[in-house]
């Protein structure tokens, strides 16, 4: 409906001055389809040899413009007025390392079944396969994104759908590919179902609000596979991040919940499944956090809620900076992590509660599931690793194993209150929704 | 033929062979005596290459046994105590040794009968009294036909009837030309079975003589009269070396 | 050869203590899997099996059964066998008894209630430990007569190798510390069959966190098929070291 409105008040307003007789075309124009206005909305046709240019400088506002399979080899093919723009079989429009493919900056406008290749790099001008500013209702959808330097690249717009897209960079140097999906200042948008691989950041928001994110799979880039900062009052679920170079970090953020996601195979010395800074009030649940190097790494974070998650095979499944306060851990599930929590600091006041731990020893003689005496999660050893790295050389030997005995009789060097009073004597059953 | 020349042997600081020469010949029937300690089981053990000597050679029928093992197939051994792993029986021990002799396939079996062993077969070794472990090392000792037989005490232990049918077959070997060492304590049995006298004293060869010789040596008639003797004579010579030490 | 060691097995298998002890393994196998089926933590309660009780099952039996077959041994040698003959098919008994004993005993039930990657590599550490312990175990026996003494240096071995020698390392760690120590540290590691086994698990259970830490080296190591086979050939290495020592001394010893 808003869309119609958007669209017509400029036709009306060009036609005669009547106040009366533009209220009443106003009117219909509200409530009645354009082919009654008189502007009937063309489709023009494209076919290869031909230029999508050519056919967008012909078209008016609201048409829709049908490009047929083909080499299309333009760039910088500028998108100012309303148009959808449909590909047939995927046409490929080549820029051939020459820049920016479309560039939009119109309100309502969809791009759909293109195959965008080449843009060539630019550090200064970001060059991008979609480049979009200013723009409100916009769809990408359906589209191919091959070895181009930024995806979609979004800035200063609102309600956007970016759907059904696959990106991919072939650009292994980090300084050479840009992001996948990019917001900037920007909100009320949608980001589902797209697979994104071998870019910088896989999905980037920044200044980026109201964004739900989805189903996405993003794997394989060089730094993190979702980034974001001051991107307040965001969701992400069901997406699965995985073997990026750095995880997944988010920064100086409030309100944001992430659900069903998957965070997978991070492995190195700087690598997270979720790297969480300055963030607070935010929901992590139902997450799987799997073969990390880190899987949670914390700092500055306060008053988040992180439930039935599963920790699994991670290097640490939470590192604690001393920084972090009244953080809730509940009801999740630790299993097969080398070091379940460790922390820089001695006093911690952060709530572990009917957790499961793999680690557990204790016994449960009430028979209520929960062990009688609480379980201190924090491993003697993996304070020793932290200050000498060298030392995991010696991590589940006989000795090393009797000392963490001792240490969690009568704890020494671990702080004495980080521990779960009610430890859970088998796993809890989570339902990831897995289809 | 064994030729022993210069054959040192040491446990440590004990000196138990000191320069051991001996050619034992074939067809000839040797007495091996001496003191306890005095290096018999030693020697023979050396001969088998179970112990390892410090320095001098061992020939067996001309070949160095050094680092050598097929030269046993010509030797037929009868230790002292025989030892036999617990748990396995009679049969199979007999069975085990055949089978593992692929250089023999035609066995003597005169002892296995004569000793009676063919009712005890299903007998585990580790239930045998040691008289019947006797009589087991030796129906081996005799099973491949060797041409040499090394017998440690062969007749300690053994039933009355049991040593008159082993000193019966050692007769029939002798009669064969087969080279014979018998080491014993019982004088009585080395008189029949043997004609040359060889005593060890304290790791030394003390006397090593044809029978004969030693009895006209010894001025005694009797075997066991001219042993005697030989144990005083060297029994003095100790005493003189310490003295003069 | 072969006969030998046919003869040898079944000295073996008749004293039913590899019975007893595929028994045990078969007990403590299922009882693991059963307290908790997740496979991680079968893998993390079995690596303190392999660890500790095979080394030092072997370590003790294969001592006690060479002083036990010694009257074997001695039959043998009066026959016209070779004495490295003899020597081989007593260690290949008992080496490949003990590991059948591990095999089964633990192998069954992964059968049963499913292995990962993990497991497997277990079952191979824990295989090639029983061998390396069963060499050390003979390499005490030729090294004295007296029974006692070979079963005092075994349990020696065993305590050096499982706890007094990663005690050295962590003093030398803590010692150190603003050192370098990783080179120092791995190298220390190949010298003691027991870490070596203990690494090879690391990078099975624990890589998330080896990949967690700086210094290319360890990345380099650890994280590629690389640090698996030196480990896997180093422990070869070791299965060789006691069996050649033990065998030029039985060479040499007096019966």
């Amino acid at each position: 409906m808003i869309n119609q409105i958007n669209l017509t008040i400029p036709l009306t307003t060009s036609g005669k001055g009547y106040i009366h007789c533009f209220l009443w075309v106003f009117l219909m124009a509200v409530f009645i389809p354009f082919d009654l206005v008189g502007q009937k909305p063309k489709v023009l046709e494209v076919r290869e040899g031909e230029q999508i240019k050519k056919a967008i400088e012909k078209a008016q506002p609201g048409d829709t413009i049908v490009v047929y399979p083909g080499i299309y080899r333009e760039h910088e093919i500028i998108v100012q007025k309303s148009l959808t723009l449909i590909g047939i079989d995927f046409p490929v429009v080549d820029s051939e390392e020459n820049g920016d493919i479309f560039l939009i900056a119109a309100n309502s406008t969809t791009v759909t079944g293109f195959e965008l290749i080449n843009t060539g790099h630019s550090n200064l001008n970001d060059h991008s396969a979609i480049k979009v500013f200013d723009s409100n209702h916009l769809r990408v959808e359906n589209n191919r994104i091959l070895n181009s330097f930024f995806g979609i690249h979004i800035s200063n717009s609102k309600n956007i759908t970016i759907r059904d897209c696959f990106l991919e960079a072939y650009e292994l140097s980090s300084q050479r590919t840009g992001n996948g999906i990019h917001l900037w200042k920007s909100d009320t948008a949608l980001i589902a179902n797209n697979f994104i691989a071998g870019h910088r950041d896989g999905i980037y928001l920044e200044f980026a609000t109201e964004v739900e994110t989805s189903h996405n799979i993003v794997e394989k880039n060089n730094r993190y596979g979702l980034h974001f900062m001051f991107s307040h009052d965001n969701s992400y679920y069901h997406n699965e991040f995985r073997n990026n170079d750095a995880g997944v970090a988010v920064m100086y953020t409030r309100n944001v919940v992430m659900e069903y996601n998957l965070f997978e195979d991070n492995l190195g010395s700087g690598s997270y499944g979720v790297l969480l800074k300055d963030i607070s009030n935010s929901t992590i649940r139902y997450n799987r956090i799997v073969n990390n190097s880190i899987g949670i790494y914390m700092d500055g974070s306060n008053n988040n809620t992180f439930e039935h998650n599963l920790f699994r095979r991670n290097g640490y499944a939470i590192k604690l900076l001393a920084s972090n306060d009244g953080n809730y851990l509940g009801k999740n599930n630790f299993i097969g992590n080398t070091f379940d929590i460790s922390t820089s600091g001695m006093i911690i006041t952060n709530e572990l509660h009917k957790n499961y731990w793999d680690k557990y020893e204790g016994y449960d003689l009430d028979r209520d599931g929960y062990g009688d005496v609480p379980f201190r999660p924090i491993n003697m050893y993996s304070t020793i690793v932290e200050r000498i790295p060298s030392a995991i050389i010696l991590w589940r030997s006989f000795m090393i194993t009797l000392l963490d005995r001792a240490e969690r009789v009568i704890p020494a060097i671990t702080p004495e209150n980080m521990k779960d009073e009610k430890p859970k004597m088998r796993p809890h059953d989570i339902d990831f929704k897995l289809e | 033929m064994i030729s022993i020349s210069s054959l040192n042997k040491k446990f440590g600081k004990l000196h138990v062979l000191k320069d051991i020469n001996i050619t034992f010949e074939m067809g000839v029937s040797y007495a091996m005596m001496g003191p306890n300690a005095s290096g018999k089981t030693t020697l023979i053990k050396s001969i088998l290459g179970m112990v390892i000597p410090n320095s001098g050679t061992i020939l067996v029928n001309g070949e160095d046994i050094k680092d050598q093992w097929l030269y046993r197939s010509n030797i037929g051994y009868m230790p002292q105590i025989g030892k036999y792993p617990e748990n396995i029986k009679i049969g199979q021990v007999l069975s085990m040794i055949q089978n593992l002799r692929k250089d023999k396939n035609q066995y003597d079996t005169d002892l296995v009968e004569d000793f009676g062993l063919l009712q005890m077969l299903n007998k585990p070794m580790g239930t045998l009294s040691g008289g019947t472990r006797q009589k087991v090392s030796g129906a081996l000792a005799f099973m491949f036909d060797p041409d040499i037989y090394i017998l440690d005490e062969p007749t300690a232990g053994l039933d009355p009837l049991a040593v008159e049918a082993l000193k019966k077959k050692i007769a029939k070997e002798r009669a064969k030309g087969k080279l014979i060492i018998i080491t014993s304590h019982i004088l009585s049995d080395l008189d029949e079975l043997t004609s040359h006298a060889i005593y060890l004293s304290d790791g030394e060869v003390f006397y090593n003589n044809s029978i004969e010789i030693l009895k006209s040596e010894t001025g005694e008639e009797k075997f066991s009269s001219s042993i005697a003797r030989l144990m005083e004579w060297s029994e003095e010579k100790i005493k003189k070396t310490s003295i003069e030490l | 050869m072969i006969k030998l060691l046919k003869y040898s097995l079944y000295n073996i298998l008749r004293t039913k203590f590899t019975l007893l002890y595929t028994a045990f393994l078969l007990l403590a196998t299922f009882s693991i899997y059963n307290l908790d089926p997740d496979l991680a933590k079968v893998s993390l309660s079995l690596l303190n099996v392999v660890l500790l009780v095979v080394p030092l099952i072997c370590i003790i039996f294969g001592t006690v059964h060479f002083y036990n077959s010694y009257e074997f041994m001695e039959l043998m040698l009066s026959q016209p066998i070779n004495r490295s003959t003899v020597f081989i098919s007593q260690y290949l008994a008992v080496g490949l008894s003990l590991c059948l004993a591990f095999v089964i005993g633990v192998g069954i039930p992964m059968i049963l209630y499913g292995a990962d990657l993990a497991l497997l590599v277990l079952l191979a550490v824990g295989v090639m430990l029983s061998l390396i312990f069963t060499g050390l175990a003979f390499l005490a026996s030729v090294l004295t007569r007296d029974k006692a003494k070979a079963i005092g240096i075994t349990l020696l071995f065993w305590v050096y190798f499982s706890l007094i020698y990663d005690g050295l390392i962590l003093y030398l760690i803590y010692v150190f510390y603003d050192y370098p120590l990783e080179h120092a540290t791995l190298a220390m590691v190949m010298l003691n069959p027991v870490d070596l086994a203990r690494i090879i698990m690391l990078m099975q259970l624990d890589i998330s966190a080896l990949m967690g830490f700086t210094g290319a080296f360890f990345q380099d190591f650890y994280g590629s098929m690389k640090g698996n086979l030196i480990s896997f050939g180093v422990l070869l290495i070791w299965i060789l070291i006691p069996f050649y020592f033990s065998r030029r001394v039985f060479l040499k010893k007096d019966i």
